[in-house]
């Protein structure tokens, strides 16, 4: 298989740097990385895993508004940015994987190279501390 | 092909009795074959280029790949740049910034150097270069960005059955984990797989390299590692440090040789090498 973009393998030396959950995905929207606080968000190892496409990851934090409405994939900030090519951010709720519910923020932005061709996506997990 | 290695230093050249074998003149690749030339990067190796010997047309190539000075600065005293006759193509990475034209103008230009870029007498052609194949005479060639600070492309030329891949700055390591085992994250893999040679960066030892993390550039060890990740045939460490002397580099060489079980050949290059493939 060929190798990833430099950009793509720079943002995962990166992520592998930090404390905060970071997932990077193809232009596909297949998730192809995720850092170890990740794993803890998603309650799955990326060794374990590998890649996982994007119908499957974008199901299972079960995200909810804040009366509770599941949100379609559609308005997830990271699926938002794989379609329009575009950072986003948005909070929301979603249940760990003990069933409890907690609010996060999520950063997403898209990895546009040297050629401004459109590698794939990265999305940064915050506790939220939004009200 | 025929490939003469013109300079193997890195950063700055360097002369003197202590650095005889290895030369001293800054990074330059000189590829000859069936009457076509390709000059790899513009360091001061590139005033002891064979310029019009065995030429059978008045074109000359010469690739870069990044524009730091020490891949640039033999280029003002190119000599085939003042002759009308000649037909000189320039390709370089594309940069999101400026064009070729526009960042190879910040040296080739007063007060730097006393000629302006656009007052070379000689046809210039300027390309800019990401991820492309492209075909020069006889020469099939790839190019690719790999990891070192500032828009930086690597090389991988085909010439008949034979495969030659230049990465004389590369940093493929960088990270917390260093080289990653699976090959899908590494910098450059699709370069260099299966090279007959491979001519990569190798300027630190390995417990100099972590203070130097970053700066673009791979301990022996690295390349070590890398050129057997890419299964190439023959490994040619280059880009050595200024402040090497022979004597330091062939200590560290053979440190390294006497730990590293690989199935290739791998050695320092030195200037005016001269290697035949294809």
């Amino acid at each position: 298989m060929a190798a990833y973009e430099i950009e793509i393998i720079l943002n995962r030396q990166l992520a592998d740097c930090l404390s905060i959950p970071v997932f990077i995905t193809d232009r596909k929207g297949n998730l192809i990385y995720y850092n170890e606080p990740a794993e803890e968000v998603l309650g799955r190892r990326y060794e374990d895993t590998g890649e996982m496409p994007a119908d499957e990851w974008a199901s299972i934090f079960h995200p909810s508004d804040e009366a509770g409405n599941i949100l379609n994939p559609e308005e997830l900030p990271l699926v938002k940015t794989l379609k329009y090519c575009y950072p986003y951010h948005r909070s929301f709720w979603i249940q760990s994987l003990n069933g409890k519910k907690e609010k996060i923020s999520v950063t997403s932005y898209p990895i546009l190279g040297r050629s401004s061709k459109f590698l794939g996506a990265v999305a940064i997990f915050w506790q939220s501390k939004d009200e | 092909m025929r490939i003469n290695l013109r300079g193997v230093r890195g950063s700055i050249p360097t002369s003197g009795p202590g650095v005889k074998y290895y030369g001293g003149n800054t990074s330059c690749v000189e590829i000859s074959a069936e009457g076509w030339k390709l000059v790899l990067d513009g360091g001061s190796g590139i005033s002891n280029v064979t310029w019009h010997e065995e030429l059978n047309h008045n074109r000359i190539d010469i690739l870069l790949t990044h524009l730091h000075m020490d891949h640039i600065q033999g280029l003002g005293f190119c000599k085939p740049f003042f002759d009308p006759a000649m037909e000189m193509h320039i390709w370089g990475p594309a940069s999101t910034t400026q064009s070729l034209h526009e960042r190879l103008s910040l040296y080739l230009s007063p007060p730097l150097f006393p000629v302006h870029i656009r007052d070379l007498p000689c046809k210039l052609h300027l390309h800019e270069i990401d991820k492309k194949n492209f075909e020069i005479g006889p020469f099939k060639i790839y190019s690719d960005y790999i990891i070192h600070p500032g828009p930086t492309v690597g090389f991988r030329i085909h010439y008949r059955s034979a495969v030659f891949t230049y990465m004389p700055d590369h940093e493929p390591a960088l990270g917390v984990s260093g080289i990653l085992e699976d090959t899908r994250w590494v910098s450059g893999i699709d370069l260099a797989k299966g090279s007959d040679l491979l001519l990569h960066d190798a300027q630190w030892t390995a417990a100099e390299y972590p203070q130097r993390m970053g700066w673009g550039h791979s301990s022996m060890d690295d390349a070590i590692l890398f050129a057997s990740m890419a299964a190439v045939k023959h490994l040619l460490m280059v880009h050595h440090d200024p402040g090497r002397t022979d004597d330091m580099l062939n200590e560290m060489f053979n440190e390294v040789k006497n730990r590293s079980a690989v199935s290739f050949s791998f050695e320092p290059a030195y200037e005016g090498m001269e290697i035949l493939l294809g």
